[in-house]
């Protein structure tokens, strides 16, 4: 086992972190108003912001993979069953706390007290996977496709739903707008 | 009084300039260090290492812990990239929030007050029990909404959209279950 991971990915890593917590707290989504708001669809801040960071985030990724920047992507496998129970776990825990992993470490940075509880809740729950995967690894094996993406299960260029995402992304946020406007006639 | 012109002291900047901010950040990682943005691993990697100082056997060698094995020993360093990340994450926060003046010390919600009672005990196992859930859950999936809703989101990775539509769905039930229609009205109390 080796210990420490290489000076460039530690301060990379460090960096990386650094703007992308500033950037959750200035999005307001280290906030459990904003992130239950969501879910009771009274604010709809979390949807616009994953949905631009997908849309924007995709066609760079792509982009460079089509241009060879890049060699490979980081795709998890499509572990169908356990990705949607896991899914669904993860739900019903992020609904309740009104953070997500993420979030929650920038909502505590912020000083919520509460998030603190939710991280060591978090820590248990990595703990009780931890030591209940022996076993229950096996749904792992129910439904396994590997790491495939939409493109290569639809034999269609990963473009086609790159557009997709973006014409849907445009249609919701054009939704949200045509809603916050009626509720708050100017 | 006009608002300041430095951004930076801001409470808020629109989710779209956020969203695409994100979504560019995950282009730097691809391509300066070969990596997609994510968190909750990490929480595995501070399980290991509390595990190391009582029983180092558990987290690498022949008898370990199947998990740790695979998450640590045979994948990347106790303090992988993924870890320094999320000590970034935690400093960014504090530093966007003091810039802006927006550090909350939050004990109970205005929601959760609302529909549960003000009881700081009770909110507090409440969050840690959902944390704990949440996280479970996300182990299991393979991935939190970082490295799954965003990165594999991003990616167009079959395993992140069964995640991000399940993790959505069952998100919406649950915070009608527990406020109901009426907590709409409640939600910024």
């Amino acid at each position: 086992m080796s210990w420490i991971d290489s000076p460039a990915n530690i301060v990379g890593g460090l960096l990386a972190g650094v703007v992308f917590g500033f950037l959750l707290q200035k999005g307001q989504v280290t906030k459990y108003r904003v992130i239950v708001g969501q879910f009771l669809f009274t604010d709809n801040t979390v949807l616009k912001i994953m949905l631009s960071a997908i849309v924007v985030g995709s066609v760079g990724v792509y982009g460079m993979l089509g241009l060879g920047l890049i060699e490979h992507l980081h795709i998890k496998a499509a572990t169908l069953a356990a990705n949607a129970l896991g899914g669904l776990i993860f739900g019903v825990g992020m609904s309740s706390l009104g953070y997500c992993p993420g979030t929650g470490v920038g909502a505590i940075a912020e000083g919520s007290r509460h998030a603190a509880w939710g991280g060591l809740g978090m820590l248990f729950g990595a703990a009780a996977y931890t030591f209940a995967y022996p076993a229950i690894s096996g749904i792992l094996e129910v439904a396994d496709y590997g790491k495939v993406s939409l493109a290569d299960v639809t034999g269609v260029s990963p473009w086609v739903w790159v557009a997709f995402f973006a014409v849907v992304s445009g249609a919701v946020f054009a939704l949200i707008h045509k809603i916050e406007a009626k509720k708050a006639p100017a | 009084m006009a608002e300041s012109t430095n951004v930076l002291t801001h409470k808020r900047w629109s989710p779209y300039a956020v969203g695409a901010g994100i979504g560019v950040l995950s282009w730097i990682t691809f391509l300066t260090m070969d990596k997609a943005l994510g968190t909750s691993s990490s929480f595995v990697h501070a399980v290991g290492l509390a595990t190391w100082f009582g029983a180092p056997g558990v987290v690498s060698g022949e008898g370990a812990n199947a998990y740790l094995a695979k998450e640590i020993s045979a994948k990347t360093p106790m303090f992988d990239w993924q870890v320094f990340l999320v000590i970034g994450v935690a400093i960014g926060a504090f530093v966007s929030s003091r810039l802006s003046g927006d550090a909350v010390k939050e004990c109970v919600p205005g929601l959760w007050s609302w529909r549960f009672g003000p009881n700081k005990a009770v909110r507090y196992v409440g969050a840690f029990v959902a944390g704990l859930v949440m996280m479970f859950g996300a182990r299991l999936a393979g991935g939190c909404t970082s490295g799954h809703g965003i990165s594999g989101g991003l990616q167009l990775a079959v395993s992140s959209w069964v995640f991000f539509l399940c993790t959505f769905a069952a998100g919406v039930v649950t915070a009608f279950a527990l406020f109901g229609i009426k907590g709409r009205a409640h939600v910024l109390d």
